[in-house]
This record gives structure tokens, sequence and C-alpha cells, in this order.
């Protein structure tokens, strides 16, 4: 496993400094007859050296080269990090002489895993290293370096620690029961505790399942009867983000079609061909679509004409969206008004892009964007970390229902040990199977 | 001479070891320093408590005598925790010290192929890294195929009171004065331990009329599967609870630099433990408690001592006395014997195998406090488990190793042979994360079947579980079809209500079933929930139990673990994935880590 890897951890765009990383016992062996200046084994450890890549007496480019030697490096193993400002040629061509002197190219998040297994980082922060590396947008790096900060781990070793000082006291209650000077808890007690605990879980629960779809792109379609002006809001929208609608082709089962990016938040759009054709929506996809759209999606902005009564179509669409998160946008505010509908809604002009920016302000409102990005704001955006909130929660209600129906203290305990498992899991505190099994298909281990 | 079997030591450890070997068919040889002292109690005049009274029922469960002992034996007796939920319910008694050591050599006695002989051990007699005999200090040689050492506080013991320290160990006994350094020879790595003991008062020197009287239980207990009960239960011997005072810590705190702990008299005092402080360890670290609790315990019919569990110590005498004239009812109070502090030699139980066979030497075997445990029901737990692998080894089978949801000897044992200790262990509920599972009430169920086919558990007993088993099935068809129309529910449902009891519709059943069969039932049912949560729990343990881990196995060359996992792993080898998931220092990414390794290099 400590074979030596090496991975361009930059971007690979023309005129960009690249960084050229490389990992592992053979490191420094590797690169030292390729360094001009210097004899990197006698270099000191955390340098920077300046001096050129040559190979077969051809100088390849200039570089600055930090040394970082075992352990404290980001693997623990030598790390040697080449920074060249040359072009992609010269990029691909030092690559190409590392490969062929004993580098191995680096699988996706192979550094991270070594950091993991190697014992630098532990789970919660491989996790965030992981959707750091996987992150797109600027919304999602801060996500990421929320995670990364520890932050998470304080958190949960926060709940963690007052769940166990409730099981500590029950403990005591037990294996001492003839000492009557020591605090018994009571019923009340847990239920008082338990409640709080429960209700701050919740808050986080929330907030993390929204921040994993503004994270991932909120699934998006926006509705409306034909020219009632779908495509002018969806350009309007791009108009100002100066952002690309890409087209994601293959999949006949992926509804998503196209990816826009609004105030740093990515917008997954279902069906924007019913949009972008302006043809009569509903009358094209039928009303069975229609509603599978609607469930589909996270986020629906329903249009509105002003200019028009409001019509059967639009009936029909407010009532079938109105338990999900969805904006009802008055386009045509520029012309007469003759829409007598106001509530909640959002007067627009696409035209003239007026109330664009209310749009946009709804869209973060309604996925608490502010709250998440807050940098005092704790959230999970993994998937495995949700889901095992999720159960702490499950458990700590299960705690809560058995003070309700008078059960046993130690029975009730049960309940209060597996949630305080569950979020021992999250950090890593715990040894599962399904921890290491999840782990291992995330880093490709285990051949 | 020579036996199949050497039991160095005759306390709880040491009888169980015995017993179970002599019983499935071993030639045994008991040895032991004084044979009035066979099962002696040298502290508290009580078998059981929590967690400890669980493992009692166990210890009976398995084919063993400290259940029965104690319940010929016993002044007094109540459950524990009575009014929480049945996994943490646990029997107390106070035993008659007299009777109760009376009764256990009576049956050592007329126990087949056992022989007791009195005599100290010097040193074993090993050939190639295998034991083959122990010599004596009085110089006998007697040849073995397998020994057990079951030597309790008496290794290099040393007495402490106050500024004196004297070597003997308990009550003015005898210790070994070599065994340890020789087994140190033949490279085990020991511990030093301390533990103390209170001061016993003469019973009609105590003003009982000032003291709040503590009765038993109002009905019949036994601790043995047997159910026999001995004694009667409308005329138990009450213990008395008195407190300290503020007089009473400022005599303590006036007199701390005395203490032979505080003192300062000694560079290397052994470790005592957390759980069993002394009264001036209480004082100091809980300098805002106003009291400590106390308990005046009888010790026996036979004699006048009265134990005051509590107010352990290792101050002089003439403190003592001051502390002890200080408390409500002990004003004008003679101490008969003078709490000490004793310390004594015992292994690193890391060096031991699940089995409780050392991995130093094989056929060698330890259980009881030289494991570094605490207690009578601790020792007399790991001595059956001794006795029973002693025997099983000579028979080429495989050991009996009980699992942590399997028991709590089971956690007793995996928690010494792959945690290890530093200060004299002793079992607590919190330490069983399994105990919905490990009840008083089903210790049978749980672990007769095993002992019956060891060939431990008598016939008559093995009826007894069969029986047991077919009445709770039967009550368990029959409350279906128990019926509450109005309710829309049957018996089955309905007991799962708190205020339901199964006695109140014992009579709607188509016969008479017994107690015991009827309580399982009810708690089946009304814990049902919990019962399916802990064996969902404990499954994933047993599932990473079957991860084996190769005995071959090279640490050194499974790379990327953390050195201290290395070194842990190294030192302590656990059998399976579960075992080293439970080691202090080894960390999930270093389990991830062998997990890894073991796919690659053994396929598993």
């Amino acid at each position: 496993m400590n074979d030596t890897i090496v991975a361009i951890s930059t971007a690979l765009l023309e005129g960009a400094i690249s960084i050229i990383r490389i990992s592992g016992d053979d490191a420094i062996n590797i690169v030292n007859p390729l360094f001009k200046e210097k004899d990197l084994t006698k270099v000191r450890s955390h340098t920077i050296n300046y001096g050129h890549i040559a190979y077969k007496d051809e100088v390849i480019d200039e570089v600055l080269l930090s040394i970082m030697k075992a352990p404290k490096t980001y693997t623990k193993e030598d790390v040697i990090e080449i920074n060249t400002h040359g072009s992609v040629a010269v990029v691909n061509k030092i690559m190409e002489i590392l490969l062929t002197k004993g580098c191995r190219l680096a699988e996706p998040g192979e550094f991270t895993k070594r950091a993991f297994l190697n014992g630098r980082i532990d789970l919660t922060e491989a996790e965030g290293v992981m959707d750091l590396i996987k992150s797109e947008t600027e919304f999602n790096r801060k996500l990421a370096i929320n995670e990364l900060s520890g932050k998470v781990s304080t958190l949960i070793t926060d709940l963690r620690d007052r769940i166990i000082a409730l099981i500590s006291n029950i403990e005591v209650n037990i294996d001492y029961p003839e000492y009557e000077d020591i605090e018994q808890v009571t019923i009340d007690k847990i239920k008082k505790e338990v409640s709080k605990m429960k209700q701050e879980l919740s808050k986080i629960i929330k907030l993390s399942e929204d921040g994993k779809i503004i994270k991932e792109g909120i699934k998006t379609v926006i509705l409306g009867k034909p020219n009632v002006g779908k495509s002018s809001l969806l350009n309007a929208l791009l108009e100002e983000e100066k952002a690309i609608v890409t087209d994601i082709k293959g999949t006949t089962r992926d509804i998503v079609e196209g990816s826009i990016i609004v105030g740093g938040i990515k917008l997954n759009l279902i069906d924007t061909a019913g949009v972008r054709k302006s043809k009569d929506v509903i009358e094209k996809i039928g009303i069975e679509k229609s509603i599978n759209l609607i469930n589909e999606a996270e986020l629906i902005l329903l249009v509105l004409d002003a200019s028009d009564e409001l019509s059967e179509e639009d009936k029909f669409l407010l009532d079938k969206t109105k338990n999900k998160k969805r904006i009802v946008i008055m386009n045509k505010t520029d012309l007469e008004n003759k829409n007598k509908y106001s509530y909640d809604v959002i007067k627009i002009s696409a035209k003239t892009a007026v109330g664009v920016d209310d749009v946009k302000e709804k869209i973060k409102e309604i996925f608490n964007v502010k709250e998440i990005l807050n940098a005092n704001a704790t959230i999970f955006t993994n998937t495995r970390q949700i889901a095992l909130l999720k159960s702490a929660f499950e458990s700590l209600n299960d705690a809560l229902t058995g003070t309700l129906e008078n059960k046993e203290i130690d029975m009730i305990e049960i309940d209060l040990k597996l949630a305080w498992e569950r979020l021992g899991d999250i950090i890593g505190a715990n040894y599962t199977e399904e921890l290491v099994d999840n782990l291992f298909s995330r880093f490709c281990l285990g051949k | 001479m020579k036996y199949d079997v050497i039991v160095v030591g005759a306390g709880h450890a040491g009888c169980e070891a015995a017993l179970a070997s002599a019983r499935l068919g071993k030639e045994t040889l008991l040895i032991t320093i004084n044979i009035n002292n066979v099962a002696d109690m040298p502290c508290n005049p009580s078998i059981g408590g929590s967690a400890k009274g669980i493992v009692v029922r166990e210890i009976d469960a398995l084919g063993g005598e400290m259940g029965r002992n104690a319940d010929k034996t016993l002044l007094q007796i109540k459950m524990l925790n009575s009014s929480k939920g049945p996994a943490v319910r646990s029997l107390r008694s106070q035993a008659d010290k007299v009777t109760y050591k009376k009764e256990m050599l009576n049956t050592l006695k007329h126990t087949k192929n056992l022989t007791i002989m009195e005599s100290i051990v010097k040193d074993l007699i090993v050939e190639n890294k295998k034991i083959k005999g122990i010599t004596t200090e009085d110089d006998k040689t007697i040849y073995c195929d397998a020994c057990i050492l079951t030597t309790g506080t008496y290794l290099k013991a040393d007495i402490l009171v106050g500024d004196k320290r004297t070597p003997e160990g308990p009550h003015g006994e005898k210790r070994a004065n070599f065994l340890s350094d020789n087994l140190a020879k033949l490279g085990f790595k020991l511990l030093r331990l301390k533990t103390g003991t209170p001061p016993r008062i003469e019973r009609s020197s105590i003003d009982f009329s000032k003291l709040k009287k503590e009765d038993g239980d109002n009905e019949e207990l036994t601790f043995s599967f047997d159910n026999i009960a001995y004694y009667d239960y409308k005329n138990q011997v009450p213990c008395y609870l008195t407190y300290t005072n503020e007089n009473t810590h400022k005599i303590i705190m006036d007199n701390l630099n005395k203490s032979a702990m505080y003192g300062g008299f000694y560079e290397h005092l052994g470790t005592g433990p957390r759980y069993c402080p002394s009264i001036e360890d209480k004082v100091v670290r809980f300098k805002d408690k106003k009291r400590h609790q106390l308990f005046l315990e009888p010790e026996s019919m036979y004699y006048d001592d009265i134990y005051l569990q509590g107010f352990s110590t290792s101050m002089p005498h003439d403190v003592q006395e001051d502390m002890v004239h200080s408390l409500m009812g002990l004003e004008n109070a003679k101490i008969l014997r003078y709490a000490y502090a004793i310390e004594y030699d015992a292994i690193d139980p890391l060096q031991l195998k699940p089995s409780l066979e050392t991995k130093i030497i094989e056929n060698l075997f330890t259980a009881g406090q030289i494991n570094g445990t605490s207690g009578y029901e601790e020792a007399a737990g790991q001595g059956i488990i001794a006795g029973i692998n002693a025997s099983l080894k000579l028979d080429n089978k495989e050991p009996l190793i009980l699992s942590r949801s399997d028991a709590y000897i089971g956690v007793l044992i995996d928690d010494l042979v792959t945690k290890g200790t530093i200060e004299p262990y002793r079992l607590l509920t919190s330490r069983a994360e399994f105990r919905l599972l490990l009840r008083s009430d089903n210790a049978d169920l749980r672990l007769s079947k095993k002992a019956y086919e060891i060939g431990l558990l008598p016939k008559e007993r093995y009826d007894k579980l069969q029986l047991k088993i077919k009445e709770i099935n039967e009550i368990e068809n029959q409350i279906k079809k128990i019926t509450f129309p109005q309710e829309k529910s049957n018996l089955s449902e309905y007991l799962k209500r708190p205020e339901v009891k199964i006695m109140d519709y014992k009579d709607k059943l188509e016969k008479e079933y017994s107690k015991e069969a009827l309580e399982q039932v009810e708690i089946n049912h009304k814990y049902e929930g919990y019962i399916i949560k802990a064996k969902k729990e404990a499954e994933k343990m047993i599932r990473l139990g079957k991860k084996q881990i190769p005995e071959d196995i090279n640490y050194s060359k499974v790379e990327n673990l953390a050195t201290e996992a290395r070194q842990k792993l190294e030192k302590i080898r656990p059998r399976t994935i579960d075992q080293a998931t439970r080691i202090s220092g080894v960390n999930p990414s270093d389990i991830a880590i062998l997990m890894v390794y073991l796919k690659r290099f053994y396929n598993e």
C-alpha cells in the first residue's frame, strides 16, 4: 500500500499554476535525480526549494519544490509537491517522467485514503476532504471547510457528553442501589434532557437535508401555461449569472436535463425541453407526467401571467404544488394587471429583469441558505452522516416514548445508549462493519 | 505423586476450579495454606450484589457450587433494584462466614476425585513451556498435567496499618513468599495491587436503637436454580445503617499524614480500586459531601463481629478508635479487629487466553485475584471456567469461552484478557453492553445446556431446564388464545402494558405452571421491543466474533497500522476482530486496515 503515487492536485488549466503531488516511500528517491540544483535526500523537511526539473539533460521547467518528510505530512508519508507554472504540455511531460520513474497515478481520493489509513485524520475529516474534492461550487467549498474544521466533531462530542452524563448517573443508581445519597435519575429529568436534545438534533437534521439538497443541486421544475414566460424567466436567471446551461445526455431515466448556477446555488432543471420549447406543457406531457414532475422536484417555480386571469391550468398547478417548496411567480407585471391571485407571489418582469433578484432571494430563504452558510451553523452534507443523525434522533424519540409510557429507567437507557452509539459512528468513535464497508466502497479498498 | 490437575489456593476461585475439574473426572489436588480457611471471606460477609448476584446465578447454571453454598448459609437475602427493570435485578445476601466455610469444605471432602492438602507452593516445574508439576516450601514435588493458580491475595502479601508494614496474608495468615518471584522468572509480568477492609465491631457495644434497620425481602429467594430455601424468610438477620459526620471527616483530615495510603511512608504502593475506596479517599475526593453512608453487617451467628461496610481505612489503631467513636450508635463501640490495607502480587491478565490458560506456559491456568480482580463472585466465576477448561484441554477439546452476550462471566474474562487492568477489577452492570440479555432470571436458559454438554451439570438439572422451556412454549401458545373482545386484544399483546401482570391471569391457563416459566413469558412480552434491539446489537458483535484472526499473524507485516495499535495487537493477540475492536488504542481505522490485510493474505 505504500507504493508511491502521483497526481496533479490542481485543475489542469492553461496559464494557471499547477501542483503535482507525490506521496509514498520512494517520493524523494524518484524526484531526486530529476531535480538539478540540490540533493533532496539532504534537504531539510518542510522547506521550499527553487530549481529546475530536468530529464535526459533537457530542462523541462523552472519549479518550486516543497519537500515534506514523514510523518508530519498530509498522508503521514514522504510528500513532494512540485509547483510548475508551465503549460499543460509541460505538466503532462513531468507527469509522464514521474510515471516512468516508478510513480503510480493516484486514484481519486487516494491521498485522503492514505491520510485516513495512516491515522492522520478521523472519519469526519476524511469525509469532509472527500467532499472538498468533489465540491463544485463556492457554496460547497464553504460547507466542506466547515466540516473539516472539526465543528462537526465538536457538536457531536457535546451531544454525546450530555447523553453519557445521563447514562452514567443511571448506571451508578443501578450498581450502587443501596446508596441513598446519590442523586436518582428521574423520568422527569430524562424527559427534559431528551426533549431538548431531540429538538437540537431535529434542527440540525433539517438544515443538513437542505444543505445536502443544495450541495447536490436543487431539482427544480419551472411550470406554467403556454406563453407565460418560462423560458424568459430561465434566460433572465441565466443572463445575470452568465452561466452555461449544460445538457446532460445519455441516461433516459435521468430527468435532470441541465444545471444552472443561480447566486452560487446549483439548480438542476427538470424537463427544460418543456420550458424551452414553449409548448403547452400540460397538454404535451399529460397530467400524469406533470404530477410526476411535481413529485420529483425539490423546488417548483410556478409562473403565472399577470396580464391574464387565473386559468384552469393555473388552478390545477397551484393545487398540486401547494405542499411542495415552491415559488409562485407573477410574470409580465410590466403589462396591465388582470390577475387577482396574490397569495405569496413574487412579481417580476422577465422581460425587463425587474424582480428576478427577488426570486433568487426567495430560493435562498426557502432552503435556509443563509443559516446553512452561517459560520456558526453546523450541518452535515454526507448521506451516511445524515442517516446516522436520523437514527440517533429515532433512538432519542424512543427514549422519550419510554418516559411517557413510564418504562423502567434502565430500559429507557437502552435507547439512550443506542443514540450515543449512533452519534459515535458519525465521528468514527465506534467500529462497525457498515462503517468500514461504506468506507471501503468510497475509497475503492479491499480488492 | 501425580495428579491430572493441581489447584493452588482454596479460596472462592480455587474451590470452583477444583470442584469443576474433579466433577469432570479429573484426579484433582487442591492445595491450601490452611484447611480451616477454605472458601474464606476475609472481607465483607456478603455474597451477591449488583451484577455479582447474576454471576452467582451463572455459576450455578454452569453446575458450580457458590449459589448453593450461599443458599445454605445465608442470614439475609434481598433482590436489589427490584423497582427497576428485570435486567438489573440482582440478588444480594448476607452470608454466615463460619457456616459458609464449613459447608464448602464439607462439599469438597465429599467430592469424588478430589484431594485436599495443606502446603505452600514455592515453584512450578515447567518443561518445554508446559506445566509438569509444582514444588512446595516444605520441598515436596508433585506432578500434574494441568495446574490452576488461584492464590488470591497471598502472593508476597503485606498488611498495611498506619506506618506499619507486615509481611503476612489476610488476618495474620502466612503468605506465599516465593511463587510470584518464580512466576516472574518464568516470564510473567507482575502487578502490585492493593485492597482494604474495614474494622469489625463488637455487636454488644453498638447502640442499634439509634440506627436504621435494613431487612431482607419478604419472600423466599435463592441463588441456585435448585430453588431450595434453607432459611426462614420471616426470620432474617437485619443489617443497620449509619453515617459519617463532620466530626468524622475532621478526624480523618487531621490525621491524613498517618494513613498508610496518604502518609507517604512507601514509595511504591500498589494500585487500589476506585469503586471501593478507603474512607480517607472518599473524604478527600468528595470534599463537599457532608456524610457518607455506612452499613453494619453481621459476620456470623457464631461470633460477635459486625462488619462496618464503607469504612475501610489504613489509619493507625488510635485514629481508627476516634473515627469509629465519632459515628452515631458507635460512640462506645469496641473494635475487635482493626481495618487494614493489603498489598499483593498479581499477574497482568493480558498474558492470558480467553480460556484462562496462560499464553506463556501451556496447561497452566490462573483464576481469581491473581488475575487482578476483586470480589468473591468474580473469583468463583473465573474459577469454574478455569476448572472446566483445564479439564477440556486434557481431553483435547475446544475450551468453553463465554461471549459478552452469553454471560457476565464472559464480560469479565473478555475485559481482563482484552483490556487488562491496573486496579483490582470489579464487575459492574455498566460493563455489560447486553445486560438485558444477561438477566438473573434467565441464567439457566443461557448457560445450562452448555454445562450439560460438557458434563458438569447433572441430568436432573438439565431435565428441569427442559421442563421450564416446555412450559414457556406452552404458555406462549395459550396466551395468544386468551382474548379480550372489548379491547380487541389477546393476552399476548395485553402483557406489553406495564400494569398487566401474568399472575393475574394464571387461572385462565390450561394448567398450573411454575412461577419461573410465567415470569419468563411476562418479561419476554413486556420488554419485547427492547430485547429485540439488544439482540440486534449483540448479533453485530457475534458477526465480528466469527472473523477469526490467525494465530500466526505477524503484525509487523501489516502495513499502515498505527504504532500503538501494532504494539497492543502484538501483546494481546486477539482471537477475533470483535475482540480487537475492544482493545484501547486500536482505532476503527486500524481495524479497517487489519481487515483488509486479512482479506488479502488469508482470504478471510
